[in-house]
């Protein structure tokens, strides 16, 4: 071969890889099947808040060094909510103290988190002895910001405490008392200096600020100017505190990862043109579903413009609902009662074993590892709708798991 | 503390200019090659992976008795994950340079000081003195390479056809891993066979390595620790053997381990925690196959670590890893007017795994693992030069074992001594 020929396919090899970059690389998964990803409409400004965000929740560690500890349950956001899916028994945490709606009476030993691990040469924190406690998994992340963007009058036109309608279900708020930090808004409605919470297993923190400040203190023992002390142990305030200066994680890191959870887009149904899928849309709304798991709602004005106005579909009403004896715990937050729990949103739960490691963990402690046991743990005011689910026919049972897939 | 490192950083710049002015100075004198000599490599397939430093072609000018080398590599790449890509990037991920020197009949120095980066960052890779008591016993000490798989001590550019390094090889192994210390080290040979050992005890590893970035096991976070060449995170050394054998038509098998203490137990006295070990195992081996020529290369890693268990399983106290790499020549003539020139076609096969274990609250396996497939082509002019095409593809699962996120890419440059 001659040194032309031979300079020739060299570089006509050369070009062909590089033209064929592209088709070499792996394709990006479908939109509908991944959770994370900026809602549309975001402005240019937004859009790097957005990108600060994601780089503090996804990619942040917290070491001994940096923050973490000395007491946590994890080292980053991203830890718990993997792809920002719900979580895993690994990253499932134990709040403990409350037993009523009188409040924590364990505060003083540690409550209302228990910080399970610890860095080297620190012992963990132990449920205090007489204390009930519940498992909490983490939730999704996604499409937070729609449901912070609804008032709480639209909330509370779904309340039914005295079960007027006779329907069997009586959904109440729950009240909390907001932190030193929290910045009222025209949409809150206060009740007896309470406000509505809507964040939370026990709806217990009122907006995703709440929510973001309680997860870093007590999730991984990082303080913030809004919560600057470490979480207690053992009755004791912030016995040991670790060597990184206070606070441990800035404001505005804060405030880009907050951005980042109020525009992560929702989840995007799946095979909505199925017929079976279809049918299970009308079964889970005529066996009595919809009427906690409320599919559709639409925001009002709101700051960030792309999620004003907007029509999404949760199927959650934010209310707290009595889930009968099986679900019950002992322990609760705020005014909930420990049978009370908030109507999970049931978007993206097609998509939860992506992030759980390949198997369902549903409900709030993840006890459930199929949709179906997940329905049959239903009591108290969604007894009725769990009948009505074992009284389908196989068929039908299975257009309704599809259709819950699909969401 | 921080104005000594800088001052001493800026003289280490300094002494690097100098080399470099050095080495152009050679270059320009080549033309008269009674003054300047290559050494060339022992290629008598005697040669061990342990040997590798000492096995480079050095340039000699005239009866000095100091010899220099060094190698270059560079590339270009273009990566992307699931559908996102940084797109095209130049690097130029190291530039070595080595010296050595016979100080006195049996008595040796050798060094090799590396620029990572463009310059980024600047390492000390190797600056030991050996001297020669027996040849199964002789003294080393210095800045040593521990002496643990094969990849870490022979990890030149030039001799590989693949661009990146092999991830258990650079991840769980933390290649390159040097440290301040001291050992013996001796070989034997006899007909077709030859036995080496190496012995050393140096500094070691710190608790950063489950406490990092990463979010996982990771043992290069102790390489970002540079008082480990002023003294001792916790005052116990870190000790590496390796014994290797190599059978001039078989090949080479290495069997080596490193272990010592990791965390800071004891600090002004005051005892903190109980002594915490991290133990490497690894085995390395080599072969070509007669006829066709077929290299095959590779290195298998396990690691254990004692992590207190209330820490997090986000760290994992098991790792294990390794590679693959299986090369062939397919051409070897005269190629644009370069003698024996070769172009090769290769595959690299990798995997590692930074937690194996289960999890405590449910007993289901933890993943956090990669899995790799790279082929390539390779063209050398000579022994000395590669010029490398590479597609890599890998398969990575987290903690949790989710979908596993996949990475393609096409890498292309080239390495070469100098």
């Amino acid at each position: 071969m001659n040194k032309k020929i031979m300079v020739s396919i060299t570089g006509v090899f050369i070009i062909c890889i590089m033209i064929s970059c592209e088709k070499l690389l792996p394709p990006a998964p479908k939109d509908d099947e991944i959770l994370d990803g900026p809602v549309e409409g975001l402005s240019s400004e937004e859009k790097i808040q957005f990108i600060a965000g994601d780089i503090a929740f996804n990619e942040e560690v917290f070491t001994a060094q940096n923050g973490l500890g000395p007491y946590f349950v994890a080292t980053s956001c991203g830890s718990c909510h993997a792809g920002d899916g719900k979580g895993h028994p690994f990253s499932t945490l134990t709040r403990f103290g409350q037993s009523d709606s009188t409040g924590n009476s364990f505060m003083a030993y540690g409550g209302p988190q228990l910080q399970n691990r610890a860095i080297p040469g620190y012992t963990p924190e132990q449920i205090p002895a007489g204390a009930t406690f519940s498992k909490f998994t983490p939730p999704a992340n996604t499409g937070l910001g729609f449901l912070e963007a609804l008032s709480d009058a639209q909330i509370l036109a779904n309340v039914d405490p005295f079960d007027s309608n006779g329907d069997g279900i009586s959904g109440v708020a729950n009240y909390v008392n907001a932190p030193a930090y929290f910045q009222s808004k025209p949409h809150h409605i206060i009740v007896a200096g309470k406000y509505i919470g809507r964040f939370g297993k026990k709806a217990a923190a009122i907006d995703l600020w709440h929510q973001t400040v309680n997860a870093y203190v007590q999730d991984m023992g990082v303080t913030s100017e809004y919560a600057p002390t470490e979480p207690g142990i053992n009755g004791v305030m912030s016995p040991y505190g670790d060597n990184a200066p206070d606070p441990e994680v800035q404001s505005s890191t804060v405030q880009n990862l907050i951005f980042y959870l109020r525009t992560l887009k929702a989840p995007i149904q799946r095979n909505q043109d199925d017929s079976n899928v279809q049918s299970g849309k009308q079964i889970f709304s005529n066996i009595g579903c919809a009427k906690c798991h409320t599919p559709e709602w639409t925001t009002q004005q709101w700051p960030i413009s792309a999620l004003a106005y907007k029509t999404f579909y949760p199927y959650t009403d934010l209310l707290l609902h009595d889930m009968g004896a099986s679900l019950d715990d002992g322990y609760t937050e705020g005014k909930a009662l420990t049978s009370e729990w908030k109507t999970p949103p049931l978007w993206g739960l097609g998509l939860s074993k992506n992030s759980q490691g390949g198997t369902y963990f549903l409900l709030h402690d993840g006890r459930a590892q199929s949709i179906e046991q997940a329905i049959s743990f239903h009591g108290g005011e969604a007894q009725t709708s769990n009948n009505n689910y074992q009284a389908l026919s196989a068929g039908e049972k299975e257009n309704l798991i599809k259709f819950l897939e699909s969401l | 503390m921080k104005q000594t490192f800088l001052y001493n950083l800026h003289n280490m710049k300094k002494a690097i200019l100098l080399i470099l002015l050095f080495l152009n100075l050679i270059g320009y004198s080549q033309t008269d090659s009674s003054f300047i000599k290559r050494i060339q490599t022992d290629t008598s397939n005697m040669k061990l992976n342990m040997d590798a430093v000492y096995n480079r072609p050095f340039l000699q000018m005239g009866k000095l008795p100091v010899s220099i080398g060094g190698y270059i590599e560079a590339n270009s790449s273009y990566f992307g994950t699931d559908g996102v890509t940084e797109g095209l990037s130049f690097q130029i991920p190291r530039m070595t340079i080595f010296i050595s020197s016979t100080i006195k009949k049996r008595i040796k120095f050798l060094s090799e000081i590396e620029l990572e980066e463009g310059g980024k960052e600047i390492a000390i890779e190797f600056a030991s003195m050996d001297i020669e008591l027996h040849p199964l016993f002789n003294l080393r000490g210095g800045v040593v390479m521990n002496p643990i798989g094969g990849f870490n001590q022979n990890h030149d550019g030039p001799k590989w056809e693949f661009i990146s390094r092999p991830i258990s090889s650079t991840t769980i192994i933390p290649s390159t891993w040097s440290n301040v210390g001291f050992g013996i080290f001796g070989k034997y040979g006899r007909n077709n066979l030859v036995w080496a050992y190496e012995f050393y005890a140096t500094n070691g590893f710190d608790d950063k390595i489950i406490a990092n970035d990463q979010n996982r096991t990771w043992l290069p976070e102790s390489k970002k620790n540079k008082e480990r060449f002023e003294e001792s995170f916790n005052g116990e050394p870190l000790y590496t053997a390796k014994t290797a054998l190599r059978h001039r038509k078989i090949g080479e098998i290495g069997f080596s381990w490193m272990g010592g203490i990791y965390n800071k137990f004891m600090d002004d006295g005051i005892e903190l925690d109980k002594k915490r070990r991290i133990d490497l195992f690894a085995i390395d081996f080599n072969t070509t196959i007669p006829v066709i020529k077929t290299t095959i290369n590779g290195e298998w890693v396990w690691a254990s670590l004692d992590i207190p268990t209330t820490y997090t399983q986000q760290f994992g106290d098991k790792l294990q890893g390794g590679f693959v790499d299986i090369v062939q020549p397919i051409i070897r003539r005269k190629i644009l007017g370069w003698e024996n020139a070769t172009i090769n076609i290769a595959a690299r096969l990798e995997y590692a795994d930074y937690n194996v274990g289960t999890f405590r609250e449910n007993g289901e396996n933890i993943s956090d693992h990669i899995y790799a497939v790279v082929p390539g082509l390779s063209f050398r002019p000579s022994p000395q030069t590669v010029i490398r095409l590479n597609y890599r593809y890998h398969w990575q699962t987290d903690l949790l074992g989710n979908p596993a996120a996949r990475t393609a890419g096409i890498q292309f440059g080239f390495s070469t001594y100098f």
